[in-house]
């Protein structure tokens, strides 16, 4: 969805070769969620579809406070709600901004079979290319968080951008702009990680023991981040995946079975070529057609024996 | 078409235009297929206007190819059913890799190999349709939850390896046995071919007195 400098890819998808690594100093940039603070107000919402241009179709009310439904080609970012009962019988109303958490190993990324229709950048954002794009929806079935949507209009995959756009020019993302609590933070990931060290601190010392920061190591740590107050069951805001990684189907079909197939393709090939150098076609001979015709002549030849010969 | 005097018929015309479709069909999806498995075959794609166009002509390809393919099952299961004599054709294959067919069990219109690809080729084709649906993007993109199509992917992707194999060793055999190709675009075979190859199926149209494919299929030799 953005101009790109071909010099700050760390992975490029569908490539064989190594994305250049000259650029090695920059810093790894997160985005901070931290839930705890979050009214709902959904300014991010209405931030992201300002700066991205965006506007959803309007969808129909299905009871909740999450307009639209779900994520859509339209929709890069959705406040989710959860209306939870804690142990003591107690409801807590639980927020979460949903959308691209910018995987350190991007389930996307390497599902995607078109080159460069997804880059991972230096700093950390992964991002879809658009035009590279061929709208299979392989990034669909290689995301752990269910996230990047086909568009039925133009056939491209959309999701957060994490506003590359922005932070190449040393802005932050809309969401975290237009945040009125200061729930979004962002800036370096060692930064946003200290930070909310020490929020997570507050939090067990206001009553919630198992607070903690969403930084999942199955797929590498993610650039964007969650403050939750119960870390230890994720699953609560709205199915957050409690130990996220790249499906095992996923690593198999984009892992050992490509350069096994071509193998296997190339040694059927060269088997075939082998048999040809040794064995030889298979040719017709003289005495075929002969003896073919000798048996013919025996069924046509007016005798009485329907036997035929051999 | 005419053919020279005392042939046989191998394959109809019917069976012919059947086939090639298929086989048009097959090599356009292995080309999309392959351009979407590996990156370094992305270039493929080339053959259909870009990777966009290469995706979307793919299912549709696929759906020509399965009910060209369901064309060749009805003419040919019949003659592609097993039996004991296609295990000693098996047994015998080294005879038969070396071109030395004397000894070897007389085949019918079908031999063991050209068993196995009719086979496996008509599991793995109806296999391809009903995974290549679920991971249909563009209809069928939210009918199925995400594990279940991750799971197409990978069926999809294996059975597709399995046909290009089966299919290499179908054009390979093509090309070693002199005159198949020809029994498949002209549609005849000498009796000398026949006999050589196909002794059974030889003899059963000696015996009906047909020219083929089929015995007792009678239709009147050219310039009778």
């Amino acid at each position: 969805m953005t101009n790109y400098q071909s010099q700050n890819f760390i992975r490029i998808s569908a490539t064989t070769m190594t994305p250049p690594a000259t650029r090695n100093h920059e810093a790894e940039m997160a985005k901070l969620i931290d839930v705890t603070r979050c009214i709902g107000c959904k300014a991010c919402q209405a931030a992201c579809m300002e700066w991205n241009n965006l506007r959803s179709t309007v969808g129909t009310f299905n009871g909740t406070l999450e307009n639209p439904a779900d994520l859509d080609p339209h929709t890069w970012t959705l406040m989710r709600f959860t209306e939870h009962e804690n142990d003591k019988g107690d409801l807590e109303w639980l927020i979460r901004k949903d959308g691209c958490m910018h995987c350190e190993d991007p389930g996307c990324l390497k599902a995607c079979p078109a080159p460069g229709a997804i880059v991972q950048y230096e700093n950390g954002i992964v991002d879809f290319v658009s035009e590279n794009c061929i709208g299979c929806g392989f990034c669909v079935k290689g995301c752990p968080f269910n996230i990047p949507r086909i568009s039925q209009v133009d056939h491209k995959s959309y999701k957060c951008t994490l506003c590359s756009d922005r932070v190449a020019v040393n802005l932050e993302p809309a969401c975290v702009k237009a945040c009125p609590t200061g729930a979004i933070l962002f800036g370096s990931k060692q930064n946003m990680t200290d930070w909310a060290g020490e929020r997570v601190e507050d939090l067990k010392s206001r009553g919630f023991a198992n607070a903690g920061l969403y930084d999942p190591p199955g797929v590498g740590g993610t650039h964007v981040m969650y403050v939750l107050h119960h870390a230890d069951t994720p699953s609560i805001y709205s199915d957050l995946p409690e130990n996220p990684k790249i499906s095992a189907t996923v690593e198999f079909w984009k892992g050992l079975i490509k350069p096994v197939a071509l193998a296997s393709f190339a040694a059927a090939v060269v088997t075939g070529f082998m048999h040809w150098v040794i064995a030889g076609p298979n040719e017709v001979q003289p005495e075929d057609e002969e003896a073919a015709d000798r048996i013919i002549e025996g069924k046509n030849a007016p005798k009485s024996s329907p036997e035929l010969p051999t | 078409m005419t053919r020279p005097l005392g042939t046989l018929i191998r394959n109809d015309t019917a069976t012919r235009i059947n086939h090639w479709i298929t086989a048009l069909c097959f090599v356009l999806l292995v080309i999309s297929g392959l351009s979407m498995f590996h990156p370094v075959l992305y270039w493929l794609s080339a053959f259909f206007g870009s990777g966009q166009w290469a995706r979307q002509s793919h299912p549709w390809i696929g759906v020509v190819l399965l009910l060209s393919y369901s064309g060749l099952i009805i003419q040919f299961w019949r003659d592609n059913l097993w039996n004991m004599d296609d295990v000693r054709w098996m047994m015998a294959i080294r005879r038969v890799l070396a071109n030395d067919e004397e000894g070897v069990p007389e085949v019918a219109r079908f031999n063991a190999g050209q068993k196995f690809v009719f086979w496996s080729m008509a599991v793995l084709v109806p296999v391809l349709f009903i995974t290549g649906l679920i991971i249909w993007e563009y209809y069928f993109g939210t009918w199925t939850s995400i594990p279940t199509q991750r799971a197409a992917l990978l069926i999809h992707s294996l059975c597709a390896i399995a046909a290009i194999l089966v299919w290499i060793v179908h054009v390979y055999a093509a090309i070693w046995v002199r005159g198949s190709m020809r029994a498949m675009t002209q549609g005849y075979v000498t009796p000398g071919w026949a006999w050589r190859h196909h002794r059974k199926w030889f003899r059963s149209l000696v015996a009906t007195g047909s020219s083929g494919p089929r015995p007792n299929d009678v239709r009147r030799e050219a310039g009778e």
